[in-house]
């Protein structure tokens, strides 16, 4: 085993995500607390150009035809391959729809141990982040065998992991055999209305909002300060909001001036999604709602009770 | 005829404070209240909705736990034909990769055509239970799944990716799906209900011997969070804080 | 000597009039006793049993209270008056006929004074039924109230028994003209118009003759108001007094039955007819559409989907020609899931149908099938699991009580004379914590020896009952009754009239060991009257008092409130709808927890109304902690923040002590 730790890049349709760069940051503090380097692996078909800005010490790049989209058995199959061979000290996924596919499967496979929702690397330990948030594990890497990582965002920044000169590629070699999984088709977004990824202003309604008649409040506020309506997980399922107003981990991610979140718990599916706000104002009657955690201002109180005098004051203003 | 299993856990109840075990590497079980997961809660609906729609039998597996037997029974009342509940060694907890073999081997014995379960859970430490059951029983794995049809030897399953975009994944049978949500969200079963299971319904209770808890993480030490930079706080009554909040609007530039 | 001439001026050479009279009335009375059956088999051929036969004197009771002297008809002027001048004409009309029969037959004894005073009567509530009738037609064809439904079967009922009184009143007067007895005087109506038939100066065969063909018809009439009285609006003079015979005894409504289960056991849901017991269907059948439900409701006045009238005629409908699924067809879910359990349609109601019996069945269905919107399953999914309906810990049950000191008993740890009751909104509702606060307080300088139950109290489930959810009702009940149980009480008191209702009426009495249950103004009522209560200020506002459906309607307490906010100094002004009518706030029956839907004004907001309109009132004074979060929104949604203040009692007893 080598001191290195490897970073399974993932790209959709032609676009590096986020959580790559994260786990490229994340990959950087460990490397240095083992001594070894940075290395990221990429798979796909005809998808080199993606290493490009990739802030590793160098780059691995599998290419096979089954690779061209992302579907779990020929990840797995590319990666068993290489991971045994190479035998890093960890390797890293992002705690997605992509990598926690391959993770798991891999960690049965090869009978390596697995740590997940990894955000953050202190003195060469990895701080996991479970039950919402409200606790935190830290665990050591194996010094026997590698140690799969399951990463989620929160503990660095995408610009961390990026790089300016492109890293050097190496190709290895990718067998797959006849793949049990294949995609058919992606099915679209539905066409949204409003883009909240590009709002500056974003009022955001969790569970707390109760009805879907009380959506007219968040809109009133949205209206006067020149927003749109976000929401949580639980809305968007109710049926409430189309899930192109969806923020969070399976929606969008977005970076407003202001998100003022009514009644959202700030569970880290949805703090995935809009952590980078300029400035998040969050209203909740839980005192302990993780929310407040990541929040610039917080007011403890009845989102019922506030709007009222909020619409006035805003119309006063 | 679908063969479908569920694999189901009770998870800590977030609503209640949670605290850290003596041995400080992990949580106080003693105080948990548990809860179904609520990504299993989904699977379960799922799996109900394909046996309504194209029928075959569904079981659900679950092991030991406080609540369990009352979950299994909710279960059997929205429609589930069979409940299995593993007994074993449980007691200060269990790891993912020992629970995926404890229900990997329930789940052979029941030649599953399919297998679904929640895609997380809130107390997964070392991944979720899904894609290791399905290297154990030899499946593929396909997770973040939000809507499955059966049709012959594959299923279709919808796999969510961010920002809605949706991708059709051809899996072939047998597999395991890990469900991020339902169809439908999950239905209301009346206690009555649930009650006239506890008479009915009979759980099957199987041992599954020495846990193999290998593959976990490594922990060193849990703790809960200090909130670092927590929110500035703005007290006072509604009509204080939304003063407040409209003079921080003006400051950001807003209004 | 005035005396009694059996069918004078019919002729006898057809045989003895008797003899057809009776065939005819007999035959008539055959046949409308058979189609009667007819009807009324489907009751028992369709329905479930259902055990109404006990307690025969109170139920006989009912009968002359409701069917006879007809109480709740009376409780509104216009068509009180109406309806009694018609009926109780009827009554006396139909001893009138027995005692002639008797009479003829059996015992002479018409004759002298006491026929005059027969004839004086009978020909007296003829001018009653006539100034009844006149009434009937200026409401159905003029004032036309919206809750009438105007079916043509009305006007040929009416039409009939006019034609019935003004034929006995004619062949009377015919009489009368020939005769010229010198006691017809004692028939002031005949009388009078026998002049009429004197100055037409018609000959006494003339006379005599038109006395013929008008018996004739009189009889026909009646015969032919006999066969038809089972398909038309009559029937309800035969089904309304069997409504009121069968209602429910003991508790007015405040307690609701599990569901009827089937011979083997198996709990019944109401979905179809035949879900229904007779006594159900017998509530279709007797039901006289006059609308007093419909008016009273809040569901119905705040625009949603939900007639009680409506909800009771599909009833009767489906019985005799439309198929028998009822929910989700002739009764929509939104219409069901709307009643807000206020139970102003059955204290409206002049014939008892029992209409919040038959919604709460049909809701028990929905659950079952789990057919609830998404946030009544929130709701009831928490207060399966934390035994609230906010979702929070049990341990978070008494945080309201923070700062308190002393620190308040915990009535299951330490023995206490007065247990409290807090309920779930008083204890979780973040704008009712100071409310719940002041109550303690107020308690602890009276020197009240009292603990709360902490985290053993559970949601007392009355309103998860009537949200349909019984198992999980009946899973409340055994927890609370467990914490009761363990803990050492005299008497139990509320802050909420929901808990109240289901504590005092629903709760096995036994499981509280037969201790009494008090609302907290009755408490307050009683230190105030014993002395231990003291007022140092006297508040001198002018306010309003908003009656608590399960306060007020469900269980009577109408005035130990009042005497309360009275010995705080405060003068009270009724709204129009006050006491047995005060106009539900809109959350009771599980309402609170679900979504909103369509409504053209939210019975709150015109209950807000309806107080601002009083002037010079200041304050809304309410029991009940739902009340206070209700009205304080609609204070605000009706723009009245100016105007009026919505306040719990306990904080005009705070502030006065």
């Amino acid at each position: 085993m080598n001191q290195d730790i490897f970073v399974v890049v993932e790209h959709l349709r032609g676009q590096v995500a986020d959580i790559s760069y994260i786990m490229l940051a994340a990959a950087r503090d460990l490397a240095q607390a083992t001594g070894g380097e940075v290395v990221a692996v990429l798979l796909g078909h005809n998808a080199q150009a993606l290493a490009s800005n990739l802030a590793a010490n160098h780059v691995l790049y599998g290419d096979h035809s089954s690779l061209a989209e992302f579907t779990s058995d020929a990840y797995t199959q590319a990666l068993a391959g290489l991971l045994s061979k190479e035998a890093p000290r960890a390797a890293f996924f992002g705690s997605t729809s992509i990598g926690s596919d391959v993770a798991g499967v891999l960690s049965a496979r090869l009978g390596l141990p697995l740590v997940s929702s990894c955000v953050q690397i202190a003195d060469g330990n990895l701080i996991s982040q479970i039950c919402g948030g409200k606790i935190m594990a830290e665990s050591a890497l194996s010094d026997e065998v590698t140690t799969l990582v399951t990463v989620i965002p929160g503990g660095y920044k995408p610009a961390q992991g990026q790089a300016q000169t492109s890293p050097a590629v190496t190709t290895f070699e990718v067998s797959i055999a006849a793949p049990r999984v294949s995609l058919k088709q992606y099915i679209e977004p539905e066409v949204a209305d409003v883009d909240i990824s590009a709002e500056n202003v974003l009022i955001a309604v969790g569970r707390g909002i109760q009805t879907e008649d009380n959506l007219e409040l968040a809109e009133e506020l949205a209206e006067l300060l020149g927003g749109v309506v976000c929401a949580s997980r639980p809305v968007v399922d109710q049926g409430w909001l189309p899930t192109a107003r969806m923020v969070g981990k399976s929606g969008k991610s977005v970076k407003p001036k202001l998100y003022l979140a009514l009644g959202i718990s700030g569970a880290p599916e949805h703090v995935e999604g809009m952590a980078d706000a300029e400035m998040i104002i969050a209203i909740n009657m839980d005192p302990d709602a993780p929310i407040f955690d990541i929040a610039t201002y917080g007011a403890e109180i009845d989102l019922f009770d506030l709007i009222d005098p909020l619409l006035e004051a805003l119309e006063g203003a | 005829m679908t063969n479908i299993v569920v694999l189901a856990k009770l998870v800590p109840d977030l609503v209640e404070e949670l605290e850290i075990a003596e041995s400080g590497t992990a949580l106080d079980m003693e105080w948990l209240r548990l809860i179904i997961n609520e990504f299993d809660n989904h699977a379960t609906e799922q799996a109900i909705i394909l046996k309504e729609r194209s029928g075959g039998e569904v079981t659900v597996i679950a092991p030991e736990a406080e609540g369990a037997n009352e979950m299994l029974y909710t279960i059997a009342a929205k429609g589930a034909d069979r409940l299995i509940m593993l007994k074993g060694d449980f007691e200060d907890g269990i790891n993912n990769h020992a629970l995926a073999r404890a229900f990997a081997g329930a789940a052979k014995e029941l030649k599953p055509d399919l297998v679904l379960t929640g895609v997380q859970a809130n107390d997964d430490l070392d991944g979720s239970v899904g894609p290791l059951v399905a290297e154990y029983l030899g499946m593929s794995y396909v997770g973040y799944i939000s809507g499955v049809s059966v049709s012959g030897e594959t299923v279709v399953a919808r796999k969510e990716y961010p920002g809605g975009l949706i991708a059709e994944m051809e899996v072939t049978l047998p597999a395991v799906l890990g469900i991020q949500a339902g169809e439908e969200p999950p239905r209301y079963v009346a206690i009555s209900k649930v009650r006239q299971m506890m008479k009915t319904a009979t759980i099957d209770e199987q041992e599954v011997g020495d846990l193999d808890a290998s593959g976990g993480a490594m922990v060193q030490r849990m703790y809960v969070p200090e909130a670092a930079e927590r929110a500035e706080m703005l007290e006072g009554d509604e009509e204080e804080v939304a003063a407040r909040l409209v003079e921080i609007f003006k400051e950001a530039g807003l209004v | 000597m005035p005396e009694r001439v059996n069918y004078w001026g019919i002729p006898h050479n057809w045989g003895a009039p008797e003899l057809y009279v009776y065939t005819i009335m007999f035959l008539a009375a055959f046949v409308m006793l058979f189609r009667f059956y007819r009807q009324a088999s489907l009751w028992w051929k369709i329905g479930q049993p259902e055990a109404r036969w006990d307690k025969l004197h109170l139920r006989l009771g009912r009968l002359i209270q409701y069917a006879i002297v007809q109480t709740k008809v009376l409780r509104q002027r216009y068509p009180g008056i109406m309806h009694v001048a018609i009926a109780w004409s009827y009554f006396v009309f139909f001893l009138g006929t027995a005692l002639a029969t008797i009479h003829d037959h059996f015992f002479e004894f018409l004759f002298g004074n006491t026929l005059i005073v027969y004839k004086f009567i009978l020909d007296a509530f003829t001018i009653v039924f006539l100034v009844g009738a006149g009434m009937a037609i200026y409401r159905r064809y003029v004032q036309k109230p919206r809750r009438l439904t105007l079916e043509a079967g009305f006007t040929g009922s009416l039409t009939l028994i006019t034609l019935i009184v003004l034929g006995g009143l004619f062949t009377e007067s015919l009489r009368l003209a020939v005769e010229q007895p010198a006691w017809a005087w004692s028939s002031p109506a005949g009388w009078a118009l026998a002049q009429l038939w004197i100055v037409t100066g018609a000959s006494e065969a003339t006379l005599t003759g038109w006395h013929l063909g008008v018996w004739v018809f009189h009889l026909l009439i009646v015969a032919i108001t006999l066969i038809t009285l089972p398909v038309s609006t009559l029937m309800h003079a035969l089904t309304g007094p069997l409504n009121a015979f069968f209602s429910k005894l003991d508790t007015s409504f405040g307690a609701l039955s599990p569901a009827k289960e089937t011979p083997t056991g198996e709990p019944i849901y109401v979905s179809q007819l035949s879900d229904l017991s007779w006594k159900q269907l017998l509530d279709g059948d007797a039901c006289t559409e006059c609308g007093r439900c419909q008016e009273a409701c809040p569901a119905f006045a705040a625009g949603t989907p939900l007639s009680p009238k409506k909800l009771i005629l599909s009833i009767r409908d489906a019985l005799h020609s439309n198929g028998s699924q009822l929910v989700g067809e002739a009764i929509l879910p939104e219409a069901l899931w709307a009643c807000t359990t206020c139970g102003a349609c059955i204290h409206e109601c002049p014939v008892l149908i029992e209409h919040l019996d038959t919604i709460v069945d049909m809701r028990r269905h929905l659950v079952i099938e789990g057919d609830v919107d998404a946030e009544l399953q929130d709701a009831l999914t928490n207060l399966g699991r934390y035994g609230n309906s906010f979702g929070q810990s049990e341990r978070m049950r008494a945080r309201w009580s923070k700062g308190i000191e002393p620190k308040i008993k915990d009535a299951g740890k330490e023995p206490v004379e007065y247990l409290w009751f807090v309920g779930d909104y008083a204890a979780y509702s973040p704008t009712l914590t100071e409310i719940t606060k002041k109550t303690a307080v107020v308690f602890q300088k009276v020197g009240l020896d009292f603990g709360i139950l902490y985290k053993g109290e559970n949601h007392s489930g009355n309103d998860v009952r009537r949200a349909g959810e019984e198992g999980l009702f009946e899973m409340l009940v055994e927890k609370n009754l467990k914490a009761l149980e363990r803990s050492e009480y005299q008497t139990i008191v509320t802050t909420d009239p929901h808990s109240y209702n289901a504590l005092k009426n629903e709760y096995p009495a036994n499981g509280n060991g037969k201790k009494p249950v008090l609302h907290y103004t009755e408490l307050l009522d009683q230190l105030i009257a014993s002395g231990e209560l003291r007022f140092t200020k006297n508040l001198g506002y002018k306010v309003t008092y908003h009656d608590p459906c399960y306060l007020g309607r469900y269980n009577g307490i109408y005035d130990a409130p009042r005497r309360v906010i009275e010995a705080t100094g405060c003068e009270i002004v009724e709204m129009p709808r006050c006491r047995d009518q005060a106009f539900c706030c809109g959350a009771g029956g599980g309402r609170i927890w679900m979504a909103e839907g369509e409504m053209s004004e939210r019975p709150s907001e015109a209950r807000i109304r309806e107080a601002v309109e009083l002037n010079a009132v200041t304050d809304f004074i309410v029991a009940c902690p739902k009340d206070v979060t209700m009205y304080a929104d609609a204070v605000k949604t009706t723009g009245n923040e100016a105007y009026i203040v919505v306040k719990d009692l306990i904080e005009l007893v705070f502030e006065a002590m």
